[in-house]
């Protein structure tokens, strides 16, 4: 048995109207890289935030060795100085200062700063742990990757017992996280423990030792790396059992492969995703589907040109088209719910009918204006149609309920009759009410208005009640294209975890 | 074995100002001839812009921390008027007693200001561009207060100290009936320089002034590496009030007289002298030998247009302005030319994908 350096038992952590965090229990052992999993909203990050002294939690204890009964954390400097750092996806140094500066600044108390003493050990300290980098450098001018090895050589120089790594290597490509794990083998030898938080399953397998799972602020279980084959691991995220997942009902769907293409794309890929081939028929109704990070909304969001598209041949209705602006593809008739509602969906201080006229009046152009009658009158079409739940037309949209916003937002794409609608997780945070009542508006405007529909959701049964075609996505990568007969929960969590 | 490290953003964009400088002036010495040939026009340049030497070093201290002081010519406005006052009602002192007075109330105008300005910055966060807005509307209507009609000082010993001029044999010149002339350096040129070194030193060696860097650089990762980011602001502040009333004092010196629109502007061209030394405006990089050169760019190009035919007040606010608008051209296209240079050799770097 391992000594234990970390545990943390019953926590608990309210928000307002929703309980982040009930009764989580986390141990972690000297030397042991552990990874703590869960989809979105199970409650990691608000764990970690815990942890780290940014929330206060609400109860439970925490013991981590070297401190005598219970460690009370209220600031990250709390943190720090018992022996946790935490080092973050987005860098937390100061790019203007050398590496060597970020190694020790913040942490002496002498007036004069020891530039030659700091960087004679920030170089021992360089070479100790094999880290590329010099002392006198600029920070900016390492990559991402080295940056996160000084983040990380300065949280082992300052003695830490429990170093927790949160999405480091979502930036990073495969050498970088290569040389990111070299590091972390290097630092468990030395008795540190490390969490690891990260949406890429390969990885957790290849560098963990240990998993926990939470979901909905739940623990799930504590497993051994060993003990959890990756389907298991993805049942237990999504909060499925393997067993029962047979008996969900399907409702036969079968997709006119007669039907023309509507849009295709030859190896499209973004400055967010990589390249990926991709199609949709008339009045079909496909989905991208995988894990939070996968990149699914990195993939449609290349297809309406919402990042930077770096390569890919797109045709539309069998035409050639260039989309690489959000304005070109609406241009082409494709239409796109973001995934961020309060974002990149709503403006909340204009009203439902501003809201709803809003991307036909971009595709328009501006030198074409609408009048007030046409106006109100698509707005009360609309309106009536979605049965939005406003007191007026007039109403900001801010005011609304999440799903009756998702419709406003849903009726502004419709009304610029787009050949191809894509909808990003457009049923999140709302009500079952209304997410059926959108589900069933999906397949309607595929069955009587053939519309093309690509549909994402964090919900399987969701997409499989609503796709015929579904294209699996792990670790940014197509790695699957299921329709008919494999559209059953146990086949689809298989593809998203690969491995066997 | 080792190896030097390539120019930091600061180094290099200093180096700019700096190359530029000589090469102007070298233009100007060429085609110029006249005083350009002389040591004492440089002197010359000092003495006038010592001031503005001065309150353009107060504000890089705090654009490197990120922030902004528009209230530096306000406060030497208000320096200069209150100091001129006191000094005629000490008339009748001892010299040395009257000018140390007018030190001391000079530091403490500035000092107030900067604590007051400090404060609501870093303290209860409020915009540090409408607070030093604030303060120059407050600073040049106290200035107003304080006397409509100008002032002139007719305290003895602070006229004996302002005419007060070191002389450097070896650099001057011969004049046309032969007789040598020694440079003249008037004692406010000193303090700028000294002014200049001191801090140069502060912001390289002590912990204070790295942190300043660190809080320009990134506010949140600073915090986080467990810097006290407000103190550190307040300081900036501080330093910075405190500067701009020396530099009201060192003006005072090189004109003995008070009166509403003095240094009118010159929160302006310090802003441009910090910017032409390599002073980025979101902060983290910049320094004060950089800002020294930039105060003399922007000196020589008047000097420049006051010797040349189109002397006229507009023409050299025009030749300022297309200084300034070429040389953030320059840094942006320098700064962003080497970010691809890196990110280029990066993917150099990265395995080919199948």
């Amino acid at each position: 048995m391992q000594d234990v350096v970390l545990t943390m038992r019953g926590i608990c952590k309210q928000f307002p109207g929703t309980r982040a965090l009930n009764q989580v229990d986390f141990t972690l052992r000297k030397g042991e890289v552990h990874a703590l999993m869960g989809e979105n909203g199970a409650g990691k990050s608000t764990l970690i935030k815990v942890l780290t002294g940014v929330y206060e939690k609400d109860g439970g204890t925490i013991r981590i060795e070297g401190v005598d009964g219970e460690a009370h954390i209220h600031s990250p400097q709390d943190a720090q100085r018992i022996g946790i750092s935490t080092v973050y996806q987005e860098i937390t140094l100061c790019p203007n200062l050398t590496v060597a500066e970020n190694m020790f600044i913040g942490r002496t108390d002498s007036a004069v700063v020891q530039w030659k003493e700091m960087e004679k050990r920030t170089t021992e300290l360089l070479r100790n742990l094999g880290i590329p980098a010099r002392a006198r450098q600029e920070l900016s001018s390492c990559s991402l990757a080295v940056q996160q090895m000084v983040a990380i050589a300065r949280a082992v120089d300052m003695q830490c017992k429990v170093l927790i790594l949160d999405e480091p290597t979502s930036s990073l490509d495969d050498k970088e996280v290569e040389m990111l794990f070299m590091l972390m083998r290097d630092l468990k030898s030395r008795g540190v423990g490390i969490i690891f938080v990260t949406h890429f399953l390969e990885q957790v397998y290849e560098i963990s030792d240990r998993i926990t799972v939470l979901r909905n602020g739940e623990l799930v279980g504590e497993y051994r790396i060993e003990e959890l084959p990756q389907v298991e691991l993805v049942a237990k995220m999504m909060g499925k059992n393997l067993d029962d997942l047979g008996t969900f009902e399907k409702t036969e769907r079968g997709t006119d492969t007669q039907a023309e293409t509507v849009y295709e794309v030859e190896q499209l890929s973004s400055s967010e995703s990589r390249p990926f081939n991709f199609h949709i028929r008339r009045g079909e109704v496909n989905g991208f589907t995988g894990l939070l990070g996968s990149g699914r909304s990195e993939s449609v969001r290349a297809i309406f040109g919402a990042d930077r598209v770096t390569s890919g041949k797109a045709r539309m209705n069998g035409k050639s088209v260039k989309i690489t602006k959000p304005f070109e593809a609406m241009k082409a008739g494709i239409g796109y719910l973001p995934e961020d509602r309060k974002r990149d969906g709503i403006i909340a201080d204009l009203s439902v009918r501003e809201n709803i006229i809003l991307a036909l009046q971009v595709k328009k152009g501006f030198f074409h204006p609408m009048s007030r009658k046409e106006m109100e009158a698509f707005a009360d079409e609309y309106i009536a149609a979605l049965n939005i739940k406003t007191a007026s037309k007039e109403t900001p949209i801010g005011s609304l309920s999440g799903g009756n916003q998702q419709k406003v937002i849903l009726a502004r794409w419709l009304l610029t009759h787009p050949d191809y609608l894509i909808l990003d997780e457009p049923t999140r945070g709302i009500d079952v009410g209304t997410k059926l009542e959108i589900q069933k508006l999906v397949l309607k405007l595929a069955e009587e208005e053939h519309m093309s529909i690509t549909f994402i959701s964090s919900e399987i049964e969701e997409m499989l009640r609503t796709c015929s075609r579904l294209i699996v996505m792990r670790d940014r990568k197509v790695v699957g294209e299921l329709t008919g007969d494999e559209l059953t929960q146990a086949h689809v969590m298989k593809t998203i975890a690969g491995g066997e | 074995m080792k190896r030097r490290e390539p120019l930091t953003n600061t180094q290099l964009l200093m180096t700019i100002a700096i190359g530029i400088f000589f090469a102007m002036y070298l233009a100007a010495m060429v085609s110029l001839k006249g005083g350009f040939l002389r040591f004492q026009q440089i002197f010359d340049l000092l003495n006038d812009n010592a001031y503005l030497i001065i309150i353009a070093c107060a504000l890089t201290i705090v654009m490197i921390g990120g922030g902004i002081n528009i209230s530096v010519g306000g406060v030497i406005g208000l320096t200069v008027m209150a100091c001129a006052l006191a000094l005629n009602d000490l008339q009748n002192q001892s010299g040395a007693l009257g000018t140390m007075e007018a030190i001391g109330l000079a530091l403490g105008i500035g000092l107030a200001f900067g604590v007051g300005q400090g404060f609501l910055i870093s303290y209860l966060e409020i915009q540090p561009f409408i607070v030093t807005l604030a303060g120059m509307f407050l600073s040049r209507g106290l200035t107003t207060i304080l006397s409509v009609n100008p002032v002139k000082v007719a305290h003895e010993g602070f006229l004996v100290v302002t005419k007060t001029k070191i002389l450097l044999p070896h650099l001057g010149y011969i004049a046309q009936n032969g007789n040598q002339i020694p440079g003249k350096l008037e004692v406010g040129a000193v303090i700028a320089l000294v002014v200049v070194a001191v801090l140069y030193l502060m912001l390289r060696f002590i912990r204070l002034g790295r942190n300043i860097y660190a809080i320009g650089g990134n506010q949140q990762s600073a915090l986080m590496l467990g810097i006290n980011v407000k103190r550190t602001r307040f300081l900036s502040y501080v330093i910075s009030g405190l500067l701009s009333g020396l530099a009201g004092f060192v003006f005072l010196m090189h004109k003995p007289a008070g009166n509403a629109s003095v240094a009118m502007r010159s929160e302006m061209d310090a802003i441009a002298a910090s910017i032409i030394g390599g002073t980025l405006l979101t902060g983290g990089v910049g320094n004060v030998i950089g800002t020294f050169f930039g105060t003399m760019i922007l000196a020589t190009i008047q000097k420049i247009i006051a010797l040349s035919p189109l002397n006229e007040s507009w023409w050299q606010d025009m030749a300022s302005g297309a200084m300034l608008g070429f040389f953030i051209l320059l840094q942006s296209v320098v700064l962003s030319s080497r970010e691809n240079r890196r990110a280029r050799r990066k993917d150099m770097l990265k395995p080919q994908k199948e």
